[in-house]
């Protein structure tokens, strides 16, 4: 199968497995329209029985969830240690919680991002402020439902790779990593606004 | 005004490009209709009632003689030779067809124009007072600023897909004409104690389903902190705003939810970590821009040939309420009104848009500007070329001297053309235009403002109307839902409901009846406005109510 990972600009093999959570069935209580587990936002959040689930390879470079990796941290530190750990979070998930500084952040050699609808924003603004706050230094990658359309502003917020939705071309999204050539705003991957890279009249 | 260099032709034309591939990907199905929404949206582009509908940006509300003539050539090429300019000083054409939106796009970039931004859930249009520049009042003029977050804001990549809307405001004038309450931040710029300028920053306003006026996060933020700051804003917005419920997804209800104190301590913490970095202000692109906004070569010493029309009653009503005061002596401010009766308000033919193109170059240095209320104005004109200009104006029925009158409704397009709307809006203004068309008796009920919006949605901007209608749906029947009190500006407030709908053959004497209320209560010349704050709604209601068996 043809890889769909994006790495910087091209495409390459992805020497990295997903975990994903198990899937259990949970019946989503209604209670007066609204669904109980939401929080604030709305969105449900890995139960402890999916985190207890959770099989963890005995080898090889995986990226664990979050809640998973928190809760298995001591057994992992070896492998961490190693290079060998990533973790992925949701959108609505926050990172502060599990993890307290910029040294444990750089522990990992990436961080992924999964957006689970193509219109969820937040997934910027996560990136950016794991760049901007905790000053991550390693690969920041965006999964789940990406599309070309996303690509751009994602490398400016900081991604450095990105895996296309499975039914879409990653050849064809990669074009989109050029839509603009000069930026007005400073971000991540262009620090400075045009009028301080350019000259302008 | 601001013009392109070759930075911004780039982004635009680029931006063409762009959008043409996602809409070719769309059209052979490689998009599905939820994927290329967010994209249509971000481009102006909205599927409505009868053929898509497409918005072009106007960056606060201001145009040159060149741009509004292109702007009639596309309403003659592509759509049905008209225009509506929209409260949020934008011109929207209601029939393209989509296949047409490329090129369309690609004539706005030759006059450095487009549609970025227009809708979606991005950071929208910055808006701004309409007589910025050129009015007595004014401290600062806000276009710098507002040209700077243009800038900024467009394509942020991190505010691409935020949970809603967001709408940004600057005013620079003591009387605020920008509505800066009633956004999602407004920025009221000031000068403090040392003459330095500072903004006063206002967070979680807007109308729509619940309208609430903004809180002020920060008192006295350094102009050059706006951008970073803003950035922190909307950073927490779209982190923590809500994504579940789109009527629940403005700012306004973050800020109310967490409170003003718990949403600035989030914004602060964001900030310190972007504060003094590289999208911090200078001074020299401050001035940069600056220079982009000088003033035209006025005359001095100029001949007021005022006095000798002082006897024609059409003149003076229309210099009355048509005419705004000006900083340079000799010139005034001219609002050609786009609310005629039985005209949809905020619409303009190619052929009025070309006309006024041409008074743009013959009278005001070949630009104009767009307001909120919907109309167009020519900014920097001659006293002494005034009446010639009054007269030019009546030939294209846009010398109606209606301005600041009940007559110059604020209306949304409603269910005539949008596919959100509950009820018309059009033809509930017209009925109302009809019933008072005698200009003597307007112009002696004096300054009353009366919007329209034909849904929840607000584009009429109705609960700051001083009389506020909206259209309701009850059991697939439109009704008419009545406020009074609204207001706008610095002392800015949302109106109050009276009661029960109306239907809307009953609304022209609803609105009849709330004047002769007025007419009757009123002290010495006590503005309408005041006179509903001072004896509350009851009486209006009691009126209202008694007579019109509902």
């Amino acid at each position: 199968m043809a890889t769909q990972l994006i790495q910087i600009d091209k495409i390459q093999d992805d020497d990295w497995v997903i975990i994903d959570l198990p899937v259990i069935e949970v019946e989503i209580k209604k209670q007066a329209g609204k669904v109980v587990q939401f929080k604030l936002t709305g969105e449900a959040y890995p139960t402890s029985e999916q985190i207890e689930k959770t099989v963890i390879p005995a080898s090889g470079n995986i990226i664990l969830p979050l809640q998973v990796y928190a809760k298995n941290k001591a057994r992992l530190a070896e492998r961490l240690n190693k290079g060998e750990i990533g973790i992925w979070l949701l959108t609505h998930e926050e990172i502060e919680k599990y993890i307290a500084s910029e040294e444990e952040i750089n522990q990992f050699s990436i961080i992924a991002i999964k957006t689970e609808k193509f219109a969820d924003g937040r997934i910027f603004s996560i990136a950016a402020r794991i760049r901007n706050k905790f000053r991550f230094t390693h690969d920041l990658r965006a999964i789940g439902d990406v599309l070309k359309d996303q690509l751009y502003f994602l490398k400016r917020v900081g991604f450095s790779s990105y895996v296309i939705r499975e039914d879409r071309n990653a050849d064809e999204a990669l074009e989109a990593l050029y839509d603009f050539s000069d930026p007005y705003q400073g971000a991540f991957d262009l620090k400075e606004p045009v009028w301080r890279r350019k000259k302008r009249k | 005004m601001y013009k392109y260099d070759d930075i911004d032709q780039t982004i635009v034309d680029e931006r063409v490009a762009q959008y043409e591939d996602q809409l070719n990907r769309y059209l052979k199905k490689q998009l599905t209709d939820e994927e290329f929404r967010p994209l249509r949206l971000q481009n102006g582009l909205y599927i409505q009632r009868h053929a898509p509908m497409l918005r072009i940006a106007i960056p606060y509300g201001l145009l040159s003689s060149t741009q509004l003539r292109k702007l009639a050539e596309i309403a003659d090429k592509y759509d049905r030779g008209y225009g509506h300019f929209s409260t949020r000083q934008n011109l929207q054409l209601n029939w393209p067809k989509l296949e047409d939106t490329p090129n369309i796009l690609r004539e706005l970039a030759s006059v450095q124009m487009h549609a970025i931004q227009t809708s979606g859930n991005c950071v929208r249009n910055i808006t701004t007072d309409q007589f910025s520049g050129i009015t007595p009042d004014e401290i600062i003029d806000p276009r710098h600023i507002a040209e700077i977050l243009r800038q900024w804001s467009t394509f942020h990549p991190e505010f691409a897909l935020l949970p809603r809307k967001f709408k940004i405001a600057v005013t620079g004038s003591r009387k605020d004409r920008a509505l800066v309450q009633a956004h999602d931040i407004g920025l009221e710029f000031f000068l403090d104690e040392t003459n330095k300028i500072v903004v006063k920053v206002w967070v979680g306003g807007g109308l729509g389903r619940t309208p609430i006026l903004g809180s002020v996060i920060n008192e006295k933020l350094e102009w050059q902190h706006i951008l970073t700051y803003c950035e922190a804003i909307l950073r927490v917005y779209n982190l923590y705003g809500r994504r579940d419920n789109s009527f629940k997804a403005r700012i306004k209800i973050l800020v109310k939810a967490l409170g003003i104190d718990k949403f600035k301590a989030l914004v602060e913490e964001e900030w310190q970590y972007i504060k003094d970095g590289p999208n911090t202000i200078t001074e020299a692109e401050l001035s940069r821009i600056k220079a982009f906004f000088t003033e035209p070569a006025y005359k001095t010493n100029l001949d007021s040939n005022l006095e000798s029309h002082q006897n024609e009653k059409a003149f003076t009503q229309w210099l009355t309420r048509c005419t705004h005061a000006h900083k340079k002596q000799g010139y005034r401010a001219v609002t050609l009104s786009l609310k005629p009766t039985y005209t949809a308000p905020g619409d303009a033919s190619s052929d009025q848009m070309r006309a006024v193109a041409d008074m743009a170059d013959d009278y005001s240095f070949g630009e104009l500007r767009v307001s909120h209320e919907q109309n167009l104005i020519l900014a920097d004109v001659q006293e002494d070329k005034l009446y010639e200009l009054w007269q030019k104006a009546k030939t294209l029925s846009l010398a109606t001297p209606n301005v600041g009158l009940l007559t110059d409704i604020i209306c949304c397009p409603g269910g005539d053309f949008c596919s959100l709307a509950n009820a018309k809006s059009i033809p509930i203004a017209e009925s109302i235009q009809a019933v008072f068309d005698d200009m003597d008796y307007l112009h002696d009920i004096g300054d009353i403002n009366l919007n329209i919006s034909g849904c929840m949605n607000a584009c009429g901007h109705h609960h700051v109307g001083h009389i506020g209608i909206l259209g309701v749906d009850k059991n697939d029947t439109e009704w008419y839902q009545v406020t009074l009190g609204g207001n706008q500006g610095n002392f800015a407030s949302i109106g109050k409901v009276i009661g029960p709908s109306f239907s809307a053959e009953q609304m022209p004497a609803v609105i009849r009846k709330i004047i002769d209320v007025y007419i009757s209560v009123r002290q010495d010349d006590e503005a309408f406005i005041d006179c509903v704050h001072r004896v509350g709604i009851e009486p209006f209601k009691n009126t209202i109510y008694q007579e019109t068996a509902h």
